[in-house]
């Protein structure tokens, strides 16, 4: 039942977000630092989340090999300029393979 | 005379124009709304049911925070962490409401239906266009479509990932950062100060990640942007 409440409280929250810069008054773009802060914190948060997804296990920190190769081998994809569901059937296909021969 | 030449020439590429914006509506909206087969696969994977997961595409309609959530509750985090670290995410549709607030001139019963839809792919498709009007049939086109494709593909993964059986075997765990990077890789690759924010972000979340609840160090990887904002300043 939990889970449901974090899902509503999750809606609920991005929901009243996007309002609110629908709605806000216009001045408050006209601060630099409001504008550079906003346009940053997806990197640092996006960052953030996909160490801790490549590198942890809950609280403890591990090397899961296939996953990390699975990621290399998405970098590798972007680099070559390949399509974003590309990236991911890529990184899947990459772990899973790694995975069927026993990493 | 060389007034009437010219309205006779815009009148012609406003009309392309916003042919071109509703093509490129349609192409962002299928291409990226098909990612919601990653995200409904990711979220049954990591937990969630099939109405749990197809709820999350129909109301809170934002990627990155979906992901989000459903990555700390994978992780067995804790649920509040993990909603307001989502809600955090969302932080940024807030910006581009401020920016689409003008161009969309949206009242009455039409904006809280048009707030729904301020999203990542809704404003890059809007921004990029030349004038107002081929600006809202961009936004819209790409609203309604990526709405529609990413809602049905979210119960197609749910469903899907539901009926393998272990979904670790297939690499379903790398789609949740795969679909980060992905999203995020123009962005790193930018500039240096994207790239600096990014290293320390992830630093302090992995640094923080055996000391604090999971999902409290994604949350407080955000103070990595604060030395970009400073050295803003000094240098203004």
């Amino acid at each position: 039942m939990s889970v449901w409440i974090a899902v509503l409280a999750t809606a609920l929250g991005c929901y009243a977000l996007k309002f609110a810069g629908l709605v806000a008054p216009q001045s408050v773009l006209d601060d630099p630092r409001v504008r550079r802060f906003t346009e940053l914190v997806p990197v640092a948060l996006l960052t953030a989340l996909i160490a801790v997804q490549a590198f942890a296990d809950g609280r403890s920190l591990e090397f899961d090999p296939a996953r990390i190769a699975g990621l290399g081998a998405a970098v590798a994809a972007l680099l070559l300029r390949a399509p974003f569901l590309v990236v991911l059937g890529i990184a899947a296909a990459t772990t899973a393979g790694l995975r069927l021969l026993g990493a | 005379m060389a007034n009437t030449r010219r309205d006779g020439d815009a009148a012609a590429p406003s009309g392309d124009a916003r042919s071109a914006a509703i093509r490129d509506g349609l192409g962002v909206g299928v291409a990226v709304g098909v990612s919601g087969l990653a995200f409904g696969a990711a979220a049954v994977t990591a937990g969630l049911t099939v109405a749990q997961a197809c709820v999350l595409s129909l109301l809170a309609f934002t990627g990155a925070s979906q992901f989000a959530l459903i990555g700390v509750i994978g992780g067995g985090g804790g649920l509040v962490a993990g909603s307001l670290g989502a809600v955090l995410l969302g932080g940024r549709n807030a910006l581009y409401g401020l920016r689409l607030a003008r161009t969309l001139d949206v009242r009455g019963a039409r904006l809280p239906l048009t707030a729904h839809v301020v999203i990542d792919e809704t404003t890059a498709v809007a921004t990029a266009q030349p004038d107002k009007a081929s600006a809202r049939a961009g936004f819209y086109t790409t609203a309604i479509t990526i709405y529609v494709a990413w809602n049905l593909t979210t119960l197609a993964g749910a469903v899907g990932a539901g009926r393998i059986g272990d979904p670790d075997a297939l690499g379903l765990d790398v789609l949740g950062p795969a679909a980060f990077l992905a999203l995020l890789w123009p962005r790193l690759t930018a500039g240096r100060t994207e790239a600096r924010v990014a290293l320390a972000a992830a630093a302090v979340a992995l640094a923080t990640t055996p000391l604090l609840p999971p999902g409290v160090p994604v949350m407080l990887a955000a103070v990595a942007v604060l030395p970009a904002l400073l050295r803003r300043e000094e240098s203004a």
